[in-house]
């Protein structure tokens, strides 16, 4: 859809305090505001959030999908870099 | 056979109840009726999130005014058997959706209203009613946000927008002078602290929507007549249409669910 007063938004919601905001869809709106009611109106409606951010979809920029190969397949081979060698004591919470 | 009217003992309380009542249902259902044709889905979500806030405190106020009655109408038959004359909404609530620019006045002058009225109400001597006051000022509250945004972009917008919005202004105007209205049934409960006297939000009302309409580089009209009549059962044509719509189903069936 060609909607050039309304550009595209990237929305992220907070569910709970200690929580990462998380990218939860897009949105297109006029401006900063609006997006971010737009943001609450679509995401929130069922009492998902404590926080939002919207970012300009413009604004991001983004790993090419044809170079994942040298982007992320020298990562494939070193299980030494997970954590899971270790017991994480369960008063540490979310991580 | 339809379903036939019920009657209201209307005491000061219930009536008053059945008043608030109705605004809600009434703009809710205004609303409700966009519900696909929006400009935009973004705005088609914010629409019926705004009718559904109004639909709850309907709701509540219709089991409100149920309850202090005492006989055997409740929530469903207050909104799907009365008539038009029996119904006492604001006329400004029931004028139609026109185009979204008219929408968001409409929405704009009421909100500024309902805010200051759901505050002040929390402090209502009567618990209910201070209670559905303080979940409805959250609504109402976001409710003027949302509209006041909208007002500044389409009066401070295009040249299509601007002319839509104001002639939306003028032609709602009128209408606004109801909200401020007190008549003898309301001042007895203004006395004992129920009801807040709409006259006391009038200075702030003046202070906060002209300010709005002004940044969005529209006029308000010089004049001072105002409609009256949706308090006392004397409506505009549109109501009869919007209730023939709503109360539909219970008219033909009476009492179905489903």
């Amino acid at each position: 859809m060609h909607t050039p007063n309304t550009p595209l938004w990237e929305v992220f919601i907070r569910s709970r305090n200690g929580l990462a905001h998380k990218h939860v869809g897009s949105l297109h709106a006029a401006d900063a505001t609006l997006a971010l009611q737009a943001a609450r109106d679509i995401y929130t409606r069922r009492g998902e959030g404590l926080s939002i951010w919207v970012v300009p979809s413009a604004a991001i920029t983004a790993s090419d999908p044809s170079e994942k190969g040298m982007m992320f397949e020298p990562a494939e081979s070193k299980i030494y870099r997970h954590p899971t060698f270790y017991d994480v004591p369960e008063e540490v919470g979310h991580m | 056979m339809a379903a036939a009217s019920i009657t209201v003992s209307e005491t000061p309380l219930v009536l008053y109840v059945l008043r608030r009542a109705d605004d809600a249902l009434i703009l809710g259902h205004r609303l409700s009726e966009w519900c696909g044709h929006a400009p935009m889905l973004e705005e088609d979500m914010a629409l019926a999130n705004m009718g559904l806030d109004l639909l709850g405190q309907a709701r509540e106020l219709y089991s409100y005014a149920a309850n202090v009655e005492g006989r055997a109408n409740d929530e469903d038959k207050f909104a799907y058997l009365r008539d038009v004359r029996q119904y006492r909404n604001l006329l400004l609530l029931e004028q139609p959706n026109g185009d979204f620019a008219r929408t968001m006045v409409r929405q704009f002058l009421y909100s500024g209203f309902a805010d200051l009225y759901w505050r002040a109400m929390m402090k209502s001597s009567d618990a209910t009613l201070a209670a559905i006051a303080a979940k409805s000022e959250k609504e109402s509250a976001y409710h003027l946000r949302h509209s006041s945004e909208w007002m500044v972009r389409l009066g401070d917008g295009t040249e299509e927008s601007h002319r839509r919005a104001q002639a939306a202004i003028n032609d709602l105007w009128a209408f606004t002078g109801e909200m401020f209205e007190v008549d003898r049934t309301e001042r007895a409960l203004i006395e004992a602290g129920v009801a807040v006297d709409p006259a006391s939000l009038r200075p702030h009302w003046l202070s906060t929507v002209p300010g709005v309409i002004s940044e969005a580089t529209l006029t308000l009209p010089n004049s001072e007549w105002m409609q009256q009549g949706g308090r006392s059962g004397r409506h505009s044509e549109h109501l009869g249409h919007l209730l023939s719509e709503l109360q539909s189903m219970q008219r033909t069936f009476p009492g179905v669910t489903w």
